[in-house]
Order: structure tokens, then sequence, then C-alpha cells
């Protein structure tokens, strides 16, 4: 059992590494735009029909957050590398299975250019 | 498939449940209590018929002036109107329930001879049908009506789910609905486990999530949300559709076998419905 949990979370790991190559080539064309990224990031990851963050993260100004999660604080520092902080929006349930945040980018949620643009917000926080 | 059992596995093992894979119902519904006594230290048992305002006392303040004057009265005075208004060919209700209307205690159960779960509502058209009577509409309106005043004669008993030892396809139904409560489904990726025991008592948003134990125990609801009555099987599919997913047909094999699954964790509660929920 533990043995073919671990492959299958390799399997999956490795799927979104392949997957993140290309996906990080776009995030580099909105890196000349990235005021406006951080800020329709921000519109994306508070909207409830798009990220809904707040349902579950504390979040700056945001109003009525859940409390399920961490409070998205200091993410660079907890995120030196962006594109960790991007697998992990992209699908929580490779680190964790038992996650309960939904995979927005594997189960397409949001779309792969609104998943930057969250990411360049996120990383801001 | 096999993914599924493994992701499962995980969220039992989270939660405490480590040797739950193979345990026995009633092993299962020990976790369950354990868990939340665990959380809830202060939370008598018997309150957890109140649902998620066991856990809110604010939001418990504002449901005790709403049960001031019950939402759900009207229902239940329906409710038995219907029950004592005769079908076109004579016969009534009470024909096919002759130990009626308080048996709210007998559902869900195993019945051999279908092979399946029997829930309350699947009982009461059964009864209309023989009878020449058009079915009713599962999730709202006539239907809750009447099991509201089932639910409300009801009052003085305890849930007592039984899994009969002489037909193994009962314990197959209970475990095809244990496992329904902890695979994750819909494009958000939820299982019922991730919500109402994993976070327990934490805020959604707006919501604070409530206990699983006690959760059948006062059904048909009035629920301001609907701005009406609705059934188990009514929340059931809000609950799959609010994370993405497809809801599955009232009654049919997939929530019959989670209600039964359900509401065994309830067992020896008392039945306190029907219930008023914002
Ligand atoms: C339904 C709950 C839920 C939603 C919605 C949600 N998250 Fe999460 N998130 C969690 C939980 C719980 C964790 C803790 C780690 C885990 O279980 O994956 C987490 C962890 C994180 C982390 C890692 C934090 C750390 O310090 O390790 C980041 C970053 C994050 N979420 C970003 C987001 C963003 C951005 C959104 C919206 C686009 C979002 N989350 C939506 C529940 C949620
Ligand atoms: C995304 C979170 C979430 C998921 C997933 C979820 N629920 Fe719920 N559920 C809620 C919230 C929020 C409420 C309202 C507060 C409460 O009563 O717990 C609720 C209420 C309920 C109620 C009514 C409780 C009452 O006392 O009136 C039942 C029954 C229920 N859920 C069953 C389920 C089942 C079965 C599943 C899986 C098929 C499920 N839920 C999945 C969030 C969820």
């Amino acid at each position: 059992m533990t043995i073919s949990k671990k492959h299958l979370v390799g399997t999956t790991g490795l799927l979104i590494s392949v997957l993140s190559i290309p996906l990080l080539t776009t995030s580099m064309a909105f890196a000349a735009d990235a005021g406006n990224a951080v800020a329709e990031g921000k519109d994306l990851a508070f909207d409830r029909k798009k990220g809904n963050c707040l349902s579950c993260h504390m979040i700056e100004d945001g109003a009525s957050p859940g409390n399920i999660a961490p409070p998205l604080i200091a993410m660079k520092a907890r995120f030196p590398d962006k594109a960790k902080l991007r697998a992990q929006i992209w699908d929580a349930t490779a680190a964790n299975p038992d996650s309960p945040m939904p995979p927005f980018g594997k189960h397409q949620v949001i779309s792969d250019a609104e998943l930057d643009k969250i990411v360049e917000y996120v990383w801001t926080l | 498939m096999k993914k599924i059992v493994l992701m499962t596995t995980a969220l039992l093992m989270v939660v405490g449940f480590s040797n739950a894979v193979m345990a026995s119902p009633e092993e299962d519904r020990q976790i369950f209590l354990n868990f939340y006594k665990e959380r809830f230290p202060n939370v008598p048992q018997d309150d957890y018929i109140n649902g998620v305002y066991a856990i809110d006392p604010v939001g418990r303040e504002n449901w005790e002036a709403i049960e001031e004057f019950p939402p759900y009265e009207t229902a239940i005075d329906a409710g038995k109107s219907m029950w004592d208004t005769a079908f076109a060919n004579g016969k009534t209700y009470s024909d096919c329930f002759p130990d009626g209307p308080a048996i709210m205690s007998k559902y869900p159960h195993w019945n051999k001879e279908k092979g399946s779960v029997i829930t309350l509502p699947l009982a009461l058209n059964a009864c209309r049908e023989a009878n020449g009577e058009k079915p009713l509409k599962y999730n709202k309106g006539a239907i809750a009506n009447i099991v509201s005043y089932i639910a409300y004669e009801s009052r003085d008993q305890v849930t007592n789910v039984v899994i009969p030892k002489d037909d193994p396809r009962a314990l197959e139904a209970y475990e095809m609905g244990k496992k329904f409560y902890f695979t994750k489904r819909g494009q958000l990726n939820f299982s019922c486990a991730n919500c109402h025991l994993q976070n327990v008592g934490m805020v959604l948003r707006t919501e604070i999530l409530g206990p699983a134990v006690g959760q059948t125990t006062h059904w048909p609801v009035y629920r301001s949300k609907w701005g009406e009555m609705g059934t188990l099987h009514r929340r059931f599919k809000g609950c799959n559709e609010q994370v993405r997913a497809k809801a599955f047909k009232p009654h049919g094999e997939e929530y019959r076998n989670l209600e039964y699954f359900l509401t065994y964790q309830s067992n020896n509660l008392p039945l306190n419905g029907p219930g008023a929920r914002k």
C-alpha cells in the first residue's frame, strides 16, 4: 500500500513538472506587465467564482475570510522559489493528498494565464 | 479506482481512522464520536442533534429565536392532512404503515428481498404507487410535508440503524456509503469528510462546518437560504454541487447507501425533526 502510494505521488509530481515548463514561459511574458498582473491577480484571488482564496485563507484587506488554511503572509520568505508557489496553487494535493485546497490548475478551475496572475499577486503578500 | 482508495486511506489516517479502513460500523461510530469529543470537549453527546449549532454559540442564539415560531409548522400540518386524507381508491397511508405515523426510527433500513437500503421517502412513494397514486418528487414540496409530520410524531424515538448480519450485502451497502463519504469529488475536489470531519468547526468563508454526527436526526429542514423545506437528499445534492460535482439521483443507490452510512453514525441520538437552519 505505502509503496504504491509513493509511486502515485511521484508520478503526479513528475507530471506537474513536465507541464509547468511551458507554463513558466507564459509567466515570463507577463513579467513586463507585472504591475497590472498583480492587480488583476488580486481580483482573481478574491473573486468567488475564480480563486475564492478568502473562503479558506486570511489575505491582507480581504473581508470575512475563512480560517481553514494558513494566512497568506510573508510569501516570498516562505516560497523563495516562485515555481513552488505556482505548483501549490496548481495542485495542492500533489504535496498533501488530504489537502482540502482545490487543485486550481489541474482541475481547470482557473486558466493558466489567470493562475500566473494570482501567483504574481500572492508573491507580493 | 485504486487512486480513490489510496486517497481515502490517507484522509482516514489524518483524522485518526488509521485502522478504520477495515473497521466495523460500530468502530466507525466510536471513531467519529471520539474525534469530535477531542475537538469539542465541552459539547454533550446529545447536543450533536442540533447540528452546527452545537458548536456555534452565535448562530445558536439566532436559531433559538427562530425555533420560537418554527418555520416548519405549516409543513407538519400539511403532512398531517396528507396522512389523514384517503387516496382515490379509499385507502390511506395507514394501510401501508399500520404502526405509523411515528415510524421515523425504522428508516433507513436494509431490505433483504429488494437487496437494497430503503429510505422513508422511498417507502412512502412505494405506498402511493401501490395505491394507484403518482410518486412525489423527492427534494421538496409534498414529500417534505409528509416526512415533516412523520418526523414530528417520532420525536420521542432514537436513531437506530441496523446492519443485519444475515445478509452480507447490507454491510457492503454501508461500506459503499462510507467510501462515498471519503471520496474527493468535483472540480473543487472535496470529500464530505474534508469539510465535516477534517475541517469541522473551521470557517469556510462565512459558514461554520458542522459535525457529521447528528446531521441526520432533524429532517426535513426549513432552510432560510432555500426559503422553504427541503429533504436530506436535497442537502446531499447541495453539498455535492457546491464543490462543482454532479449531484446524484435522490434515493438512487449512491445516496441511499450514503444515508445508511451517515445515519448509522447518529445511532442512539434522539430524533428531533423537522428542523430549521440558516
Ligand atoms: C478550501 C480551502 C482552500 C482554498 C479555497 C484555498 N486554499 Fe490554499 N491552502 C489550503 C490549506 C488547508 C493549506 C495548507 C496546506 C495544504 O493542506 O495544502 C493551503 C496552503 C496554501 C499555500 C501554502 C502556504 C504555506 O505556507 O505552506 C498557498 C501559497 C496557498 N494555499 C494559496 C492559495 C491561493 C492563492 C488560493 C486561491 C487561488 C487558495 N490557496 C485557495 C486551503 C485552501
Ligand atoms: C465544501 C464544504 C462541504 C462539503 C464538501 C460538504 N459539505 Fe455538507 N455542509 C457544508 C456546510 C458549510 C454546511 C452548513 C453548515 C453545517 O450544517 O455544517 C453543510 C451542511 C450539511 C448537512 C446539513 C446539516 C444540518 O444539520 O442541517 C448535511 C446533512 C451535509 N452537509 C452532508 C454532507 C455530505 C453527505 C457531503 C458529501 C456528499 C457533504 N456534506 C459535503 C459544507 C460542505
